[in-house]
């Protein structure tokens, strides 16, 4: 554990603001899937870049939590590393790449492999928290149709994607129907994903800091993606397995290896892929001569004891 | 060719190291001092405390230095440090009609009141390049001498002239239900539609210089015309003040310096009011009047339902204006494209690959 910066309030912001977005954290968890607008303020990372979770993390975190912040699923990304590395500057709190180790994840655009539990919180970074943006622009409008549970343009849009491309074209932020009452944003995860957020045993959280929205699907929600009976909705399969560890149960990243074609699909979940292979697993391509440089790459950042580095 | 994959910590911290040291530059040369930056790029200083909602002549300079001279970047400093502070107190409305004026001018009358008081201004200026300047020891200018009379301390605002005849409507207040209710503060809510003029006013003030210019250019290009005059602008110092709860009556904090601007527009009339000049105001800090002026353009743009004028362009959308205002805002997300996006883009390409194997062999996508 380090030292947390004095020169500034544990977690960056000042008391009232945390008490602002408790606040509507809670009313957040309290209307299942209701995008509850927040005063958000502007933090030292930019919009879109992860402020929304972040203000989120900061107004939770206590001295005894154990961080871990994910981007695309792993923890060597270069914003999961500067956003890791912002909050032991500002809270001096323990981080961890060991899913199974956190108490509070923050993440942005996926959902850990290996399943958390009731005593983890995960914190969802949103570019665009409204799942009814790309077909209606007006937030004006798109509120009132939440409030009404006018969800008939979402529908349209998936069946005119059936009738256009034989298949729902959306892979990723994948809209799902939270407790039965209001359509919400995944946040861009693979539809991968989606089935994790069902009745899930832990709190979740998500926060979008440049368009001011907080939201969230507390613990054993009903959280069903939409379809149609004759389409039903179905996740992303491969056939074939992670090239360093084996599993064939992750979502998999493809990596250009070469410039003559050369391919590797490795797990995007840096942690899960790691335990696996720590664990003695070996996928079809961990000991050719990419998917060791690979390996290297990703196993290489145990950045548990490093330093602050420059801010 | 083997291609990495992963940046990590290591890459993070030489590439700070690298931006440091361009920034630095030459070291022959000598460093910019925050007071040569907070003196000498007086307007860029201005900039950046208008768009950074905070009024601090140093902080500002001390961004820009920072920054690297880049103007969105220093902003986006000042207001990620305005995250850090309290907020103490609310400072009473400024008035300007008691602002120390150093340039006032009105376009809509030869004379008036007070005089037209041209002050500094690259108004009318030659733009040719000042070789002079370049020298290393510039020529000490000589300060301008005073002016011959001291200004007239009554200064009135053309539109308390018109108003008087009742040309010109009346300034309502923002919330004429509701007078004493508390102005709304952008810093401290969210901003929720429709978003009322104190708002609007607020997001404006703070709003992009670019993209405020740009849209008030194309009010005056017909995409939602007002047909504005210059009523008066004014640049000057004014006191701020707070009523201190413990105290009960004003008491004077500061002075800020500041550019307002007051445009005059055409208003047909309409079923309920009759034909007069309607209003659009800007007031920013520090001296900047091209913000000012293209503030109050959009501001009166932006009252389009308000006078029951059909809304038919950009600028008289509140959503659209008050969505994509602010440099903070657009920056970040625009940049965040630079973020990694192999999960979804994996997606994608998933999906593209699929449906693409459907259409050579004819077959359904469900596959």
């Amino acid at each position: 554990m380090t030292q947390h910066d004095s020169g500034v309030t544990f977690g960056y912001l000042d008391e009232q603001t945390k008490r602002m977005i408790r606040r509507a954290v809670l009313k957040a968890v309290a209307i299942p899937g209701y995008q509850v607008p927040f005063a958000g303020r502007e933090m030292p990372l930019p919009y879109g870049w992860g402020t929304g979770g972040i203000q989120v993390t900061a107004s939770i975190i206590g001295p005894d939590d154990v961080l871990k912040v994910i981007d695309q699923g792993a923890d060597d990304t270069t914003n999961a590393v500067s956003i890791r590395r912002f909050f032991r500057r500002v809270t001096g709190v323990r981080t961890t790449e060991h899913t199974t180790e956190a108490t509070l994840i923050q993440t942005r655009h996926r959902i850990p492999e290996t399943p958390l539990g009731p005593d983890q919180i995960l914190i969802y970074q949103v570019p665009i928290p409204e799942p009814l943006r790309f077909m209606e622009a007006r937030e004006t409008e798109t509120r009132r149709m939440h409030a009404l549970a006018d969800y008939g343009v979402m529908h349209v849009k998936l069946y005119e994607d059936i009738s256009q491309y034989g298949r729902i074209a959306k892979a990723y932020d994948y809209p799902v129907m939270v407790n039965g009452r209001y359509v919400m944003a995944p946040s861009p995860i693979p539809k991968f994903d989606n089935p994790k957020m069902h009745d899930a045993p832990f709190l979740q959280l998500f926060g979008a800091g440049r368009e001011k929205r907080i939201y969230a699907v507390p613990p054993h929600t009903s959280v069903v993606s939409l379809d149609f009976e004759d389409h039903p909705f179905e996740v992303q399969s491969w056939d074939r397995v992670c090239d360093l560890c084996g599993a064939d149960d992750s979502y998999l990243d493809e990596v250009v290896t070469d410039d003559a074609g050369g391919r590797l699909f490795v797990c995007s979940d840096s942690d899960y892929c790691a335990g696996r292979r720590a664990a003695g697993h070996e996928g079809p391509a961990a000991a050719s001569a990419a998917g060791a440089a690979l390996s290297e790459t990703m196993t290489a950042v145990s950045r548990e004891a490093d330093g602050e580095g420059t801010p | 060719m083997y291609v990495a994959v992963k940046g990590g910590e290591a890459a993070i911290d030489a590439a700070h190291a690298q931006l440091a040291d361009l920034r630095r530059g030459d070291r022959s040369v000598a460093a910019l001092s925050l007071d040569q930056i907070r003196d000498q790029m007086a307007l860029a200083v201005a900039r950046v405390m208008a768009e950074g909602s905070l009024y601090d002549p140093d902080l500002a300079a001390l961004a820009l230095k920072q920054a690297w001279g880049d103007v969105a970047e220093a902003i986006f400093l000042v207001r990620a440090y305005r995250t850090t502070l309290p907020r103490l107190a609310a400072t009473r409305p400024l008035d300007t009609a008691r602002m120390v004026v150093r340039r006032r001018i009105s376009a809509t009358f030869k004379d008036l009141p007070g005089g037209q008081v041209l002050g500094p201004t690259f108004d009318y200026t030659h733009r040719l390049l000042d070789f002079a300047l370049a020298a290393e020891d510039e020529p000490l200018a000589e300060p301008p001498p005073p002016a011959e009379a001291p200004l007239d301390p009554d200064m009135p605002r053309v539109t308390d002239i018109l108003g008087a005849d009742g040309l010109i409507e009346p300034e309502s207040d923002p919330d004429a239900d509701n007078p004493d209710a508390p102005v709304p503060d952008l810093t401290r809510e969210p901003l929720t539609f429709p978003a009322g003029r104190a708002m609007r006013l607020q997001v404006l003030a703070r709003g992009d210089e670019g993209f405020l210019l740009s849209l008030g250019y194309s009010s005056q290009r017909g995409h939602g015309g007002t047909h504005p005059f210059a009523g008066e602008i004014r640049m000057g110092e004014v006191e701020v003040e707070i009523i201190p709860e413990d105290l009960g009556f004003p008491v004077t904090i500061g002075t800020v310096t500041a550019t307002e601007c007051q445009m005059i527009n055409q208003f047909q009339g309409s079923k309920t009011k009759p034909p007069q000049f309607t209003r659009g105001y800007g007031l920013v800090f520090g001296f900047n009047e091209r913000k000012a002026m293209a503030m109050s353009l959009v501001d009166r743009a932006l009252r389009a339902p308000d006078l029951g004028e059909p809304v038919v362009a950009p600028a008289q959308d509140e959503e659209f204006v008050l969505s994509h205002a602010d440099v903070v805002e657009a920056s970040g997300f625009v940049q965040h494209l630079k973020l990694p996006h192999y999960v979804d883009f994996q997606a994608e390409l998933d999906s593209v690959r699929r449906m693409r194997r459907a259409a050579e062999t004819g077959e359904g996508a469900d596959s």
